[in-house]
């Protein structure tokens, strides 16, 4: 099978935005290749005939209606939930600003 | 270029919290998080620590199948919940898990409707699904979302379960929205699945489109009463992009309700941008008819089947019964007063009900106060209606009560306090009208002309004696004071 770019340049820069990282030149290169080698890999799966095999809604079948009863439970406290956080303020975990100038 | 309100298309996604939840969507942190101090109602599942697995509240699957049952949505026996993959920080995982009705995925329920009633006419605003989803966390700004330089993240009420009705982009105006979500409103009362008047209990984002034009999707409108205000900003800047004849695109707006405009925030992401794929932490949920039917038994009168009753068994107008069944408070409050008293027939019926949308109302509005925050009860209303009914007040005496009933004095003692009475002595009457004729003879040489002379002498009787003066009497004595004038005058 003729091996084709699966993943191009504009995807990977799309996707970089959408997880937003920036990639350099060379990594866009790089990860492009992997991508494309990964997927590639994957294609194998359709030489398979899946057309009479039911979409696997969850890996494991059969399993359904797993709830909780409405009754609170114990909640962290807030040192301890903003203990990992890198920044803070006032009780609140800090991000940079949304919205672009 | 003129734009006619048939060519504006709005559709409306309306988040609702559940907040009568004692518990998040995914977690057992409390859902009672307003006034509590920042990330105090949150866990490893609702701050997205590593490892941690969701868990279904079960009662969200009851109170989803009431709204549904109560807004005429068919409802999906089985689903399952997707990843919406987006970053923002009020998303810990980045990630919200969310409902997709497609890729194989169901929305909680499709389809329904409600019908709202705009100047006489009635029109059904269809809908499209309604969803379940896990709320985001509340940014904090300094300012304005547009100049802050940065944003604080309260987790407390992230994970807390909204559900979401999206409409057809079928409303052609803003007031046509109002209503819509007015009814709405009563219908989330009355299935008891939210209480609406909690601050923040209300998201809605509106596509708003000019009809062959691309549209806009304004975000961040958090209460209903906005809804109808970004609206309206949102369609005159559109027009007015059109007029100066440049072009609309698409785009998401951010509603900045201090300044009251719509600001870009980003541009749109594409729906397959969020790459949604089933939650493989949550297995599929299946509800079964029986559990429908059970919850469809359970459910109380909804507003519009309280309606068409209070019509019939109240005889109120169509007007009348739609406006007093919206909000549930007020229509309880109606029928527990009407019915305290046997002899209430038609007439009281109609009274009451009057009494209840004009004056009570209207002070509810000015001090910003729903009926339960009050004093008045069912029964001092009919107390103040029969006082007037026996002739011991007059209506306007009854209207300067209002303010002292409403923080719990009765009609007795009021009475009582004020000295306020029903004034019918008829010499008492004939000196007050004297004395406004001679003060007015501009008005008396209108009479004859302006039948509304005669309500206006009226009124100055009544504010020369607050009101006390018997209106029947007082009218007949004028009249006849009149006419003798009047003739009077023709013979000289």
């Amino acid at each position: 099978m003729e091996k084709k770019e699966i993943i191009s340049r504009e995807k990977i820069e799309h996707l970089a935005r959408l997880a937003l990282i920036d990639l350099s030149e060379e990594e866009k290169v790089n990860i492009s290749k992997q991508l494309n080698n990964i997927l590639d890999y994957f294609q194998k799966l359709n030489e398979l005939d899946t057309s009479n095999i039911k979409p696997t809604r969850h890996v494991i079948d059969g399993l359904k209606n797993v709830f909780r009863e409405d009754i609170p439970g114990k909640s962290l406290t807030q040192e301890e939930a903003l203990k990992n956080a890198r920044e803070k303020q006032d009780g609140f975990f800090k991000a940079p600003r949304i919205i672009k100038e | 270029m003129s734009i006619q309100n048939n060519e504006i298309m709005i559709g409306l996604e309306i988040h609702i919290q559940l907040t009568n939840l004692k518990t998040k969507l995914f977690c057992s942190c409390s859902n009672d998080y307003r006034g509590t101090e920042p990330n105090t109602h949150v866990c490893p599942i609702c701050i997205g620590l590593p490892g941690s697995l969701p868990v279904v509240n079960k009662k969200v699957i009851e109170l989803a199948i009431r709204l549904a049952l109560a807004l005429d949505c068919k409802i999906n026996n089985q689903f399952w919940f997707f990843r919406k993959n987006y970053f923002y920080p009020d998303l810990p995982k980045g990630f919200q898990i969310s409902q997709y009705n497609k890729a194989g995925g169901k929305a909680f329920a499709d389809g329904g409707k409600t019908t709202i009633r705009l100047n006489n006419h009635k029109k059904d605003i269809i809908l499209n699904r309604i969803h379940l989803e896990e709320d985001p966390a509340r940014l904090v700004h300094k300012g304005s979302i547009a100049t802050s330089p940065f944003t604080l993240i309260d987790y407390n009420r992230s994970g807390v379960c909204l559900i979401e009705i999206v409409s057809e982009p079928v409303i052609s105006s803003p007031e046509e929205a109002r209503e819509f979500l007015k009814q709405l409103k009563s219908i989330v009362q009355y299935t008891g699945i939210s209480n609406l008047e909690l601050e923040g209990s209300v998201r809605v984002d509106a596509n708003i489109s000019i009809k062959g034009y691309d549209r806009s999707e304004v975000k961040n409108i958090n209460s209903f009463k906005e809804v109808e205000r970004a609206l309206r900003h949102e369609i005159i800047r559109q027009k007015n992009i059109l007029k100066r004849g440049k072009k609309l695109i698409q785009e998401t707006r951010h509603w900045d309700d201090k300044r009251r405009i719509t600001i870009p925030l980003r541009t749109k992401e594409l729906e397959e941008d969020y790459r949604y794929f089933p939650e493989q932490d949550l297995v599929p949920i299946e509800i079964n008819s029986d559990f429908i039917q059970k919850v469809k038994s359970e459910l109380p009168e909804m507003p519009n089947e309280r309606s068409v009753r209070f019509r019939k068994e109240y005889r109120l107008t169509e007007f009348d019964s739609y406006n007093l069944v919206l909000d549930k408070n007020f229509a309880d409050f109606y029928e527990e007063g009407v019915k305290s008293d046997p002899s209430f027939d038609s007439e009281e019926y109609k009274l009451y009900c009057n009494w209840l949308m004009n004056d009570i109302s209207r002070w509810l509005n000015n001090n910003n106060k729903i009926i339960q925050e009050t004093k008045i009860t069912p029964k001092h209303l009919v107390d103040l209606i029969n006082a007037i009914k026996d002739g011991k007040i007059t209506g306007k005496i009854a209207k300067s009560f209002i303010p002292d009933l409403m923080v719990g004095f009765n009609v007795k003692a009021l009475i009582e306090k004020t000295g306020k009475r029903r004034i019918s002595d008829k010499e008492y009457i004939l000196k007050i009208t004297k004395e406004v004729i001679t003060d007015n003879l501009d008005i008396i040489r209108d009479f004859e002309k302006n039948p509304r002379a005669l309500e206006a002498l009226i009124g100055k009787c009544m504010k020369k004696t607050k009101g006390r003066l018997d209106p029947e009497l007082t009218r007949e004595i004028l009249l006849e004071l009149l006419s003798n004038k009047i003739k009077k005058y023709k013979k000289s």
